[in-house]
């Protein structure tokens, strides 16, 4: 690690304006990401702004037909939490899924969603559900919030607060991990409500995308039998020592129709 | 309790495991010490125009910078083996790079700092300047013609090698009805031993002595290598202490390059100097394991009896020489290509090849993996081609008992062995009968389930110094053992095993308990200091209890002549009348008995002794070199579902029947099988050792990207063992550490190919080649 200044914030007001005030600040949420990249001296920020102490960014709680959770809460506060399961299962099933206990007790929803990481699955649950994304000055629609692989719409210094997810009819999340990071290799989150009908994919692409095509045969019949018969390209989906191109798209179809068919 | 050989005793060493209070070798803080940091190279084949640490040693906290050219008179790393004594190509490793890098990971420069953070900064600031040159990654391209050599050499091949008889093979195939074919990569693994090498070295001017701290499973050959090879000090002036040492799976039996360094740094900046990997240094400079590519042929009649087999295997040796690398893939591989069964003729030719790729040595099983994975393979996939049921045509070509001793034509000769027995009931464990009916319903449910066998046969117990000579080691193969009875009858016993995991503290102090009849309690294992352990070879190969164990047994036989001569003379009876039991010494027909208790203490207290025939105090050595291998074998069945839509196949079932020989804790052979598996299920289906192929960059070089198995991977396995004691050794044992790990690869892609109707798919199965080896068999 290089040296840098650690501060505690003690109120989403204070991380901001230190991050403001610093030369180059990075927030650290779970540290699950940001520690590692600090130890191989991938990044050397100025000021570490610690979010730790923030209770007003922690927490689930039921609002207008949503479920509001804040940016500090954990994946295994939102897996173990009844109102999301009362609620979306999907979303408690997918924050089930990641990594293992020890990442689940540290990594947060904000961390997770402001990281971009193309593999992890908070993405295809933000898209796939339609969530609104909250920052300290903004509300940020889902189909605006990833850029890129590892690139988001936050600007430099800007802080997720929470992420609202509107209550689906149905919803199911399928994911075929990484047998080593327990990462996506591709993860397809479908739903059906208020919103729309959403299909979208995470760990398959450079960023989690949605699949129309999907889309528009479960409008009219949400059944596995009508996602079963489409594939998306494999022409620009990620290649690496896990998995080709051509068997991403191939798990994009199985995933999805697998989910619709969990989805019910 | 029972506590003697036989009984499942909790391990004496977990307490001090399981509560944090192990002292590895990063535990250990030398006063005053500094620590190391290496800049290692980040291309695989370089020249190196200049190395400038000039900014680094300005750093703070540095304490000093050595580069290449500062160890230029200090010798290499020595190899500890040439098959057959040579001719092999044997190039220079030096310890930090003399002009060119080989691989991603070479050592090229030594930053020593106050602090490890410091050094970290510092080595941040050496200027290398590169002179990138094509590499070679795969051994097919360091073979092509013209290809651009790692070594001052013609070419990039270390050795070419051959077993057995090629004429009598070619003649076997001339009249066979049958040949079956495969061809076959055997994948590079990454050990992974969990905690991560490390080393101190310190010079005391005092004595004008070093003392090397190293996570060594023998360091005893380290200060051998090290002392007599490299740097040139006696062995009286040179301690080495492998103190506990975390899991080495064979990547802790070489002498590495950082040892050599740290030693000589040590008295150069007048400090211990200390030196940790991080698990990304890990990756890219242990050694890895396997790495072979093979064509088996192997002929036989159209009723399954096997003729001949032919094997022609390229492997790969890294960029240098490790220690132990071309002993590997010759005399530990085709020596064991005859398998359980009588094939009489067996012809078998390995090219050892350079690439810019980490150095390649010893890996649990250390090339009966690869012998075993490839013939029971081709076995399997002869049955299936002459429509000959997998246990039938095992059977058929067993050795039958009666032909023990077995020679092979291969060197080695089997001691003993009964294979049909343990096929037998390693089927009646996996309900083979009842196979056809899961697969039934497991295709009700959408899965193709599939079952797969892997009978073994190993040589462990490593090794008869003479045939270790003969074949081309640098080393003898016994081991050492001291017993040293304490006045009040305690005992520790000093050995040269060393123990990293297997649990050596328990099951020796078993074999003293039971052999002296004194509490287990009572008993003390020493091990991994040179200070205080006899010259003894280390823990390899599975050779602890059969060749260590046996040597503490010769010992122990000492302890008790000695003894009962000290009895004979307080029970004033003559010593050929004594019996020894349950610790007492008796005059054989009478009630007159003494304790062994009392006997120790008369041999240190020797008021009542017979001091002119017999020296006082109770303590002996003995070093045992083994008459022969041990031949420890078994059959493994495994049962797999594959999911069709995606490939992944689950282990549903996991039988197994292993001769290990006399068993002395089943606990802990329960424990070494279990791991065993789990490790050869690794290879099978999860790890993946890979380089790019044109940069030579390390693609996995992180757990999060090279899969290690969880106990999620694996099932619930079902154990047994069967027992043909090993008849040349005093303890009967035979050895178990690597069974799993050889017989598990083979058994698993029998079940996968079985499961999914393909003749062979390459490891590690992941679900992606199973999917498209389903793709293409539906295509066709
Ligand atoms: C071994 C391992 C396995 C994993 N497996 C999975 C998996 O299966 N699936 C999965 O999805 N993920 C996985 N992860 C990722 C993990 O779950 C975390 O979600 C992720 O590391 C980021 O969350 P964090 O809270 O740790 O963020 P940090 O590491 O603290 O921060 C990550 C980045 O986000 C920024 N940041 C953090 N919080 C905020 C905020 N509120 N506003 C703006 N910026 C912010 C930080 O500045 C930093 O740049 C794994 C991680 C590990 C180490």
């Amino acid at each position: 690690m290089y040296e840098f200044n650690y501060r505690r914030a003690n109120s989403v007001f204070d991380a901001v304006e230190s991050s403001a005030r610093a030369e180059d600040a990075s927030y650290l949420a779970g540290g699950m990401t940001l520690i590692p990249v600090l130890k191989f001296r991938l990044a050397g920020p100025s000021d570490v702004i610690d979010l730790a102490g923030l209770s007003e960014l922690k927490g689930i709680r039921s609002e207008d037909g949503a479920v509001v959770i804040g940016a500090m809460t954990t994946h295994s506060e939102v897996a173990g939490s009844a109102e999301v399961r009362q609620a979306i299962p999907a979303l408690g099933d997918l924050a089930e899924s990641i990594g293992d206990p020890q990442v689940r007790n540290r990594g947060t929803i904000g961390g997770s969603i402001a990281n971009a990481d193309p593999a992890a699955d908070y993405p295809a649950a933000v898209v796939g559900l339609g969530a609104t994304v909250h920052t300290n000055s903004r509300a940020i629609g889902a189909d605006d919030f990833f850029t890129g692989m590892f690139e988001t719409a936050l600007e430099p210094g800007e802080l997720v607060t929470s992420v609202s997810f509107p209550v689906p009819d149905r919803a199911a999340y399928m994911k075929f991990p990484n047998p080593a990071s327990r990462y996506a290799i591709v993860g397809v989150m479908v739903s059906q409500g208020n919103g729309g009908t959403r299909v979208a994919v995470t760990g398959a692409g450079g960023s989690v995308f949605r699949v129309p095509e999907m889309e528009q045969a479960l409008v009219s019949n949400f059944s596995p039998e009508a996602v079963a018969g489409i594939s998306v390209s494999a022409d620009g989906l990620n290649e690496d020592i896990h998995a080709s191109a051509e068997y991403r798209a191939h798990l994009v179809t199985v995933m999805a129709r697998r989910a619709v068919a969990a989805a019910g | 309790m029972d506590t003697g050989i036989g009984a499942a005793v909790t391990r004496k060493e977990d307490f001090r495991f399981l509560t944090g209070q192990g002292s590895y070798t990063d535990d250990i803080s030398r006063p005053n010490q500094v620590h190391a940091v290496f800049v290692r190279s980040v291309m695989a084949h370089a020249n190196l125009r200049s190395v400038d640490a000039g900014a680094a040693r300005a750093m703070p906290g540095v304490v000093a910078v050595f580069t290449g050219d500062d160890l230029e008179g200090v010798g290499g790393v020595p190899c500890g083996f040439a098959p057959d004594g040579g001719p092999m190509n044997e190039p220079p490793r030096p310890v930090l790079a003399q002009g060119k890098v080989r691989f991603v990971g070479d050592m090229i420069a030594m930053v020593i700092a106050e602090t490890p953070e410091q050094a970290r900064d510092a080595a941040e600031a050496v200027y290398v300047d590169y002179d990138e040159l094509p590499a070679v990654v795969s051994m097919e391209a360091a073979m092509a013609d013209g290809a651009p050599t790692l070594h001052d050499l013609d070419d990039n091949s270390c050795f070419s090698w051959g077993i057995g008889d090629a004429e009598a093979t070619d003649a076997a195939f001339a009249e066979a009805e049958h040949v079956t074919t495969l061809e076959l990569v055997n994948n590079r693994k990454c050990p992974n031993a969990i905690e991560p090498r490390a080393a101190i070295g310190e010079f005391d001017t005092a004595h004008d002595s070093y003392t090397l701290y190293t996570t060594s499973q023998n360091p005893h050959v380290i200060r051998l290598l090290m002392g007599a090879f490299v740097l040139g000090i006696p062995e009286h002036k040179l301690r080495v202490v492998s103190p506990d040492v975390g899991g080495g799976f064979g990547s802790k039996i070489p002498h590495y390059p950082e040892e050599i360094a740290v030693t000589w740094a040590g008295k150069q900046v007048g400090r211990p100097v200390k030196w940790t990997a991080e698990r990304a240094e890990s990756f890219l400079s242990d050694t890895h394991g396997r790495d072979h590519i093979t064509r088996v042929d192997l002929a036989s009649t159209s009723d399954g009896k096997f003729l001949g087999l032919r094997v022609h295997t390229q492997a790969n040796m890294g960029a240098y020489l490790s220690t132990f690398g071309p002993l590997i893939p010759t005399y530990l591989y085709g020596t064991l290509l005859a398998g359980l069964y009588t094939t009489p003729a067996i012809r078998c030719t390995v090219d050892g090849v350079f690439t810019n790729t980490a150095p390649v040595d010893a890996e649990r099983g250390a090339g009966r993996p690869e012998a075993t994975f490839l013939l029971e393979r081709v076995v399997e996939m002869a049955g299936r081609e002459l429509g000959i049921d997998p246990v039938e045509i095992r059977r058929r070509n067993f050795i039958p008992p009666d032909a023990f001793p077995y020679q092979t034509p291969v060197i080695v000769q089997y001691d003993s062995g009964n294979y049909g027995p343990v096929l037998d009931r390693a089927s009646d464990l996996a309900d083979y009968a009842g196979f056809a009916q899961r697969r039934e319903e497991a295709a009700g449910r959408g899965r193709l389930r599939g079952i797969g066998f892997a009978a073994y046969v190993e040589a462990c117990g490593m090794a008869p110094s003479q045939i270790a000579g003969i074949i081309g080691a640098r080393a003898g193969l016994y081991e050492a053992a001291q017993v040293r009875v304490h006045p009040t009858g305690s005992v520790t016993v000093y050995t040269g095993s060393h123990s990293h995991g297997q649990g050596h503290e328990t099951t020796f102090a078993q074999i003293v308990a039971d052999r002296l009849g004194v509490p287990f309690e009572n008993v003390d294992v020493v091990h991994g200091d040179t200070d205080q352990i006899p010259f003894g070879m280390g823990t390899y190969g599975s050779r602890s209890l059969a060749v260590g164990g046996s040597a503490i047994s010769k010992a122990l036989d000492k302890i008790v002549a000695k003894g009962k001569k000290i009895a004979a003379h307080a029970l004033e009876a003559g010593e050929s009348d004594i019996d020894f039991t349950s610790g007492e010494f008796r005059v054989r027909g009478t009630d007159k008995s003494v304790g062994f208790g009392d006997v120790a203490l008369s041999a240190y207290v020797p008021h009542n002794y017979p001091l002119e025939e017999l020296e006082p105090g109770l303590d002996e050595g003995a070093f045992y070199d083994p008459a022969n291998f041990t031949f420890p074998a078994g059959c493994h069945i495994c049962e797999v579902e594959v999911d069709p839509e995606t490939g992944q196949a689950q282990i549903v079932n996991w039988n197994a029947v292993d001769d290990f020989g006399k068993v002395v804790n089943p606990m802990i052979v329960d424990g070494q099988v279990h791991g065993g598996i789990a490790h050869g299920v690794g290879q099978a289906l999860l790890e993946n050792c890979a380089y790019d192929q044109e940069s030579g960059q390390l693609l996995s070089g992180s757990l999060t990207d090279y899969c290690i198995p969880r106990a999620d991977d694996l099932p619930s396995f079902c154990i047994e063992t069967t027992e043909t004691p090993c008849p040349h050794n005093p303890l009967g044992v035979k050895g178990c550490g690597e069974a799993g790990a050889i017989a598990a690869p083979a058994a698993l892609i029998n079940a996968i190919t079985d499961a999914i109707g393909v003749a062979h798919v390459d490891m590690p199965a992941t679900p992606e080649k199973v999917w498209a080896a389903l793709q293409s068999a539906q295509g066709e």
